[in-house]
């Protein structure tokens, strides 16, 4: 039997880093294949090799048995590869019919590409409304689109990239009954991920990558998580140590906080109302674009403009307070996006130091450069992060080792509370474990953490008090302890009783 | 079809040596210009590259030119790591030479030594308020800066043009439209007899070192090029940016008012209607040549000094139309843009569709 796909010895090197060594990987029609590996493991480079961004340095490519060059995208769906990416290229504006029309090489009229999504969508079980404009779905929605938009080609090969990383708990359940259906089908599947349940759940095979190299083809059903992860990190993520949270006194406290969106495809926040204690940490999750990010600005003072009297701080009205005056109080935020707002690309990490640390402005705004790079060095041995020194530009750093500066920076600080978007998204599970440990840490100490992610179990392993944002609304809090992945789960999709965010204590 | 690629890793040499390609690839067009036009390229390029630096009359005269294109470009140069494209600096360079006109014309000849020092203020405040204008409209209104300032260099005109043939026209100057000539005590001294050079060019290469430390060992520098290079990263630091806007916008329009006052009451020393000649738009292409550095500026200062000098020597020594400065000066813009555009891409062949 022919394979679907073959790659033989495909190598890629970057400047500084080999990608991609000598990697080789099989799928079979009809079988979903994992690919399984940290971040910077090479599983992107690999994929892009696949579908035709990026030329591999050596190696070959076999689709269906025959040795093929594939130089595009275009080439790639002309082949019968599809791909749906990890980030969504789709235009708000557009429909969702629109969308998926602009994405087709040979264009039939938009009627006929209504009607292909109808059927698709009807066959797969995937609901999606063409005539709806992007902008009014869910993220959920939204990936159903590019899906829709990857089936429509009728492809022989699916790769998805961390496809699950959007979605509710429910609609990941969802998700798997149509690749399932796919693969029955007689499809490939490439399936990009590091949740190691699901990929013991839903894949045949699995490919480990770790460092650019295969580090073992598994079947993953007859594995554990611990044997897995093994394979992909080289040793077992170390056991966070809890102590019970000693409550200390009210830090930050929200009251009937609404703020409208400030730009058209924004999310209205509606009357939310918390508190949060020194010596705890809550989370909020959610699934991403429900509000986080407009509260977590409003909370840090990236936006002012939440009406007087709604936030307090230390019992000091903060609500039009900028992000310097937050600061002084002792409050720090770690925000989501790290390239471009928690450090400036095209400067160095001793520069960085002074977005939020003023320890190296002298009198009169002199700036010391000595005291820079001093405390640059020592984030960067402390938090072990992987950079040429203190004179390297944030942006040559990898996200992972950039995430765990700008923790580092923060948490160094000395913070009394601490804002943290998405703590290890796109760091490896060394960092993420070290980066949760500092949490846990600050927290001993009396600081008040508030933590927004879209990984419930992180959220699960490092909170005291669990809340759910969906649609500018804030669910009441949970202790980690009461609340259920099910449950939780449910809230995500808006379902909880008395909406409105009323406060319930710990 | 062609199409550029980003390259992964820019080469660190040629970035800082792209302005020297840049300055060779005009040299070879200029040659094949001469070539065309019928003159001894050999002969053309002397004029542009020899004889503006041949003897002190030569450089006395490059620093008059070099005066007020550093310290604009040092102005622009902040604006544009703040992300803010002030294009209007010959504007604001009017206006520093209307008010500092004003302040020298009403010199006595009891006035003392210090008079000059209160007429290149005045010019500094003209630039300033000009300046404040397009702040002011951008901070209140959003409008922008890049319409704002160059719409308000033709007003500077017209009130220039007002000025010198009513109010302030010498009565006795056979109706002219031109001041009086300024008295002693309003005017920059000179640095040597018989020489048009003035401590102008101390002044600027005193804010050359001015801004080297503003930019580079300031916490106000270093958030407003943070500002300017991730608007996101300042809105989180807390770093205001009504206040970049505001700093960059007067710091710029106050240097380019001083040139103006510095060319009204040095070598100039009355006004006329030919007060504007194009420094404050040449100095945009002096702070990119310049590579945004204070520094850099300096050089890309002289260089384009060279070409104003070389054009009107092309002109009464060979024969050659004035306009030649222009196209050295846009041919050394294009060339460097070109430069950077490869250095950080490359151009590669795509087979058509």
């Amino acid at each position: 039997m022919t394979y679907r796909l073959e790659l033989r010895g495909i190598t890629k090197q970057y400047p500084g880093v080999r990608a991609n060594d000598a990697v080789s990987l099989r799928v079979r029609p009809g079988e979903i294949h994992a690919v399984l590996g940290e971040n910077g493991a090479g599983k992107s480079t690999l994929m892009k090799i696949i579908y035709g961004t990026v030329k591999p340095d050596a190696g070959e490519v076999l689709f269906n048995g025959q040795p093929v060059r594939v130089r595009s995208p275009q080439e790639a769906r002309a082949l019968g590869i599809s791909m749906v990416f990890q980030h969504f290229s789709l235009f708000d504006t557009l429909t969702a019919a629109e969308n998926v029309w602009l994405g087709l090489d040979k264009g039939p009229s938009l009627d006929e590409v209504i009607r292909r999504i109808r059927e698709v969508s009807g066959e797969y079980g995937l609901e999606v409304d063409p005539d709806r404009p992007v902008h009014s779905l869910t993220v959920g929605e939204r990936q159903r689109v590019e899906i829709v938009r990857a089936l429509m080609t009728g492809p022989q090969l699916l790769i998805l990239d961390e496809p699950t990383s959007v979605l509710t708990p429910q609609a990941v359940d969802k998700l798997f009954v149509t690749l399932r259906q796919l693969a029955e089908q007689g499809c490939a599947i490439l399936y990009i991920s590091h949740k190691l349940d699901e990929i013991r759940a839903l894949c045949h095979h699995c490919t480990v990558l770790r460092g650019g190299r295969v580090t073992g083809e598994v079947t993953p059903a007859e594995e554990s998580n611990a044997s897995l992860s093994r394979l992909m990190i080289g040793s077992e993520p170390p056991e966070l140590q809890r102590a019970t949270p000693v409550l200390g006194e009210l830090a930050l406290s929200v009251k009937a906080l609404s703020v409208p969106r400030n730009d058209p495809f924004g999310v209205d926040l509606k009357a939310l109302s918390f508190a949060l204690h020194g010596g705890e940490i809550v989370g909020i999750a959610g699934v991403s674009g429900n509000g986080q990010q407009a509260l977590m600005a409003v909370l840090s003072g990236e936006d002012p403009r939440a009406p007087a009297g709604s936030v307090h701080l230390f019992g000091r009205d903060v609500s039009r307070a900028d992000p310097g005056v937050r600061r002084a109080l002792g409050l720090h935020s770690v925000p989501e996006e790290r390239l471009g707002r928690g450090a400036v690309p095209t400067m160095s990490l001793a520069q960085n130091t002074l977005l939020t640390r003023t320890d190296a402005v002298g009198p009169g705004g002199w700036l010391r450069t000595v005291g820079m790079h001093g405390m640059a060095a020592e984030l960067i041995a402390r938090f072990k992060v992987k950079a040429g020194g203190p004179d390297a530009l944030a942006r040559s750093l990898s996200g992972g080792n950039l995430q765990k500066f700008i923790m580092g920076r923060e948490i160094d600080a000395e913070p009394r509370v601490l804002l943290v978007s998405q703590p290890t998204w796109g760091v490896d599970v060394g960092a993420a474990a070290q980066i949760r440990g500092e949490l846990l840490k600050l927290r001993d100490a009396g600081c008040a953490v508030l933590v927004v992610s879209e990984e419930l179990d992180e959220l699960f392993e490092v909170c005291d008090r669990l809340m759910v944002m969906s649609q500018g609304r804030l669910s009441p809090s949970v202790a980690v302890a009461d609340a259920t992945v099910d449950q939780i789960g449910a809230w995500m999709s808006g379902l909880w009783t008395g909406q409105g965010g009323a406060h319930v204590p710990a | 079809m062609f199409r550029l690629e980003p390259r992964p890793a820019p080469s660190r040499v040629l970035t800082l040596a792209s302005p020297l390609i840049a300055l060779a690839v005009t040299v070879l067009v200029g040659i094949v210009l001469f070539t065309l036009l019928g003159k001894d390229p050999v002969a053309g390029l002397r004029m542009f590259f020899v004889e503006p630096l041949r003897n002190s009359y030569a450089w006395s005269e490059l620093t008059i030119k070099a005066t007020p294109l550093i310290l604009i470009a040092l102005g622009l140069a902040v604006c544009f790591r703040a992300n803010l494209w002030n294009i209007g600096a010959e504007g604001q360079f009017i206006m520093g030479a209307i008010f500092a006109g004003g302040v020298a014309l009403r010199a006595s000849p009891e006035s003392p030594a210090v008079y000059v020092v209160a007429v290149l203020l005045a010019g500094v405040v003209g630039g300033m308020f000009w300046a404040a204008i397009v702040a002011a409209l951008r901070d209140r209104f959003h409008a922008s800066e890049i319409l704002v300032s160059l719409m308000l260099v033709y007003v500077a005109e017209m009130v220039l043009s007002y000025l010198v043939y009513g109010p302030w026209k010498d009565p006795q100057g056979y109706n002219f439209p031109q001041t009086i000539t300024f008295l002693e005590a309003a005017r920059v001294p000179r640095l040597m007899q018989g020489l048009r050079a003035n401590v102008g060019i101390f002044v600027a290469l005193a804010a050359v070192a001015v801004f080297t430390v503003f930019l580079f060992r300031t916490y106000q520098g270093f958030q407003m090029q943070v500002g300017g290079v991730a608007p996101l990263a300042a809105r989180y630091a807390g770093f205001s940016s009504r206040r970049a806007l505001w700093t960059a916008l007067l710091l710029s329009g106050g240097m380019a008012g001083l040139a103006g006052a510095l060319d009204v009451a040095g070598p100039q020393g009355q006004l006329t209607p030919y007060v504007p000649v194009g420094y404050g738009f040449a100095a945009i292409i002096v702070a990119f040549v310049g590579r945004l550095h204070p520094v850099g500026i300096v050089f890309s200062a002289v260089l384009m000094s060279m070409f104003y000098i070389g054009g009107e020597l092309a002109q009464s020594r060979l024969g050659l139309p004035k306009a030649l400065t222009g196209v050295f000066q846009g041919l050394l813009l294009f060339a460097l843009l070109a430069c950077d555009t490869f250095i950080h891409q490359r151009l590669r062949w795509v087979a058509a569709k």
